[in-house]
């Protein structure tokens, strides 16, 4: 397919076979939260929030998605602001484009293992509109940022009809595309915790280039090391694109809990990671790869969690 | 479907327009504004030919709705050159061959202008990164970084 190619031929060749239309809906930018939900609500399935707009113009674009309802959330202040102190953590506007966030130093400090994810979805032009929120909601299994927000313990902020809800967000995603969203709810804001001491993160993902690529596998590891920086008391370890949602392995992080730090503990968590993938085979990889590449990547996100939650640099992919 | 006003600033200038909510950035900037320096490509967010500046950041317009823009400064590649002066990326990208068929360039170089504005001096590592959104079918790249390295340093000594 020369979808993506922009020779002459095929860019004559493009424009012969389609129209370049997205079907007509009405736009609203809503001023108020309230203003979004009712908006929301009375259109059902017929209305979608619009943040970035790099996943829902593009499915507009395909004719995969048809709308009366464009609701723009980008002018409610809670949706597109981002606040950190070291006591409250960091809350996230739903809305608020990858550039900002990892443009904010303070932030980008305090969190390099969500600024890994953050860094590295699409291009700058996407980096620039696509929000952290839109990617959740989105709700694809391979999805960059979602195992990071897992393993930051982030919360959802959800407002709809009945009032507002808060939910941990590894229960959001519960299938490809779909979520726990329901008629007239949208995701308002994330929330994470402050980080404590000694704690780390890391995320990465394996695609068959340097960048401008959907995971193969992406792995998202944090812990929390106890004040001799030698034994793990808390981590948390999520899979991408290795079952039909993102997941959070329990099995894992019990590998790591109350034990000293060895490398024969870090293989433990990843034979627990494997053992909990469900992955199919793609355009993209095999099952075997993804197996393969969910214990490389969950050794090698623990090894730069635990690096940083000691105090050490770890660079960005 | 009924027509939406939008005022906006392009290139410096007030605007206004009208378009439908469907309609995306590109399409009212080539289709009904006459500004066809913005070139579309890909229609999906992966070429980057179409890239303008939004309030300074660099976006793909084809996946921004133009009723997005109400309120909002919108730079493209005709308000880059004086009339009587190419800006330096332009200048270097003509010196350096770094193009060939053309459709990529300006988006190339208004991506390369957001990647100065905001680091002068980038390493070639950052300035292949940058420009990870943006692909050429003809030259490689290589002329095309080299474009960007050399205009960055002109950009520095004026």
């Amino acid at each position: 397919m020369p979808v993506n190619c922009l020779c002459i031929l095929c860019r004559i060749v493009i424009t012969l076979q389609r129209g370049e239309h997205l079907q007509a809906f009405d736009y609203v930018a809503a001023q108020t939260v309230d203003e979004a939900v009712s908006l929301l609500a009375a259109k059902g399935a017929q209305a979608r929030v619009l943040a970035g707009g790099t996943d829902l113009i593009v499915q507009l674009r395909e004719g995969r998605r048809r709308l009366e309802l464009v609701v723009d959330v980008k002018k409610i202040p809670e949706v597109n602001t981002l606040s950190y102190d070291s006591n409250n953590g960091l809350q996230l506007g739903a809305a608020v484009p990858c550039y900002k966030i990892y443009g904010d130093a303070t932030i980008a400090r305090a969190y390099p293992g969500l600024m890994d994810a953050f860094t590295l979805v699409g291009g700058t032009q996407i980096q620039g509109r696509a929000s952290v929120g839109g990617n959740l909601c989105n709700s694809s299994p391979a999805a960059d940022t979602t195992p990071t927000l897992i393993a930051h313990r982030a919360t959802c902020v959800i407002a709809g009809p009945t009032g507002r809800r808060e939910i941990p967000v590894e229960q959001f995603c519960t299938g490809p595309g779909r979520n726990v969203l329901g008629n007239g709810e949208f995701l308002v804001a994330l929330r994470f915790p402050a980080p404590p001491q000694n704690f780390g993160a890391h995320y990465l993902r394996f695609i068959p280039r340097n960048e401008m690529d959907i995971a193969v596998v992406g792995v998202g590891s944090s812990v929390v090391l106890g004040a001799d920086r030698a034994t793990v008391t808390a981590a948390r370890i999520a899979l991408g694109a290795v079952a039909p949602t993102p997941l959070l392995v329990d099995e894992a992080a019990e590998a790591l809990i109350g034990k000293p730090i060895s490398d024969q503990t870090i293989a433990q968590a990843a034979a627990a990671a494997q053992a909990a993938a469900r992955p199919i085979s793609d355009m993209r990889g095999t099952i075997e790869q993804r197996r393969h590449l969910t214990g490389v990547l969950t050794r090698r996100t623990l090894q730069g969690a635990i690096a940083r939650a000691r105090g050490e640099r770890v660079n960005h992919a | 479907m009924p027509k939406v006003h939008v005022q906006t600033r392009i290139n410096g200038e007030d605007i206004d327009f009208l378009c439908e909510s469907r309609q995306s950035l590109l399409e009212v900037l080539r289709d009904d504004l006459g500004l066809t320096g913005t070139k579309e490509g890909c229609s999906n967010g992966n070429c980057g030919a179409c890239s303008v500046l939004l309030d300074g950041v660099l976006v793909d317009s084809c996946l921004v709705l133009a009723v997005e823009t109400a309120g909002k400064e919108v730079a493209t590649i005709e308000g880059l050159a004086s009339p009587s002066k190419l800006h330096p990326l332009q200048q270097k990208f003509l010196e350096h061959a770094a193009l060939q068929c053309g459709i990529c360039t300006p988006g190339f170089i208004m991506a390369a202008k957001a990647l100065l504005a905001k680091n002068p001096t980038p390493t070639e590592h950052e300035v292949r990164y940058w420009l990870a959104g943006n692909l050429c079918r003809c030259t490689g790249y290589d002329k095309i970084v080299r474009a960007v390295l050399d205009a960055a340093t002109v950009m520095e000594k004026a």
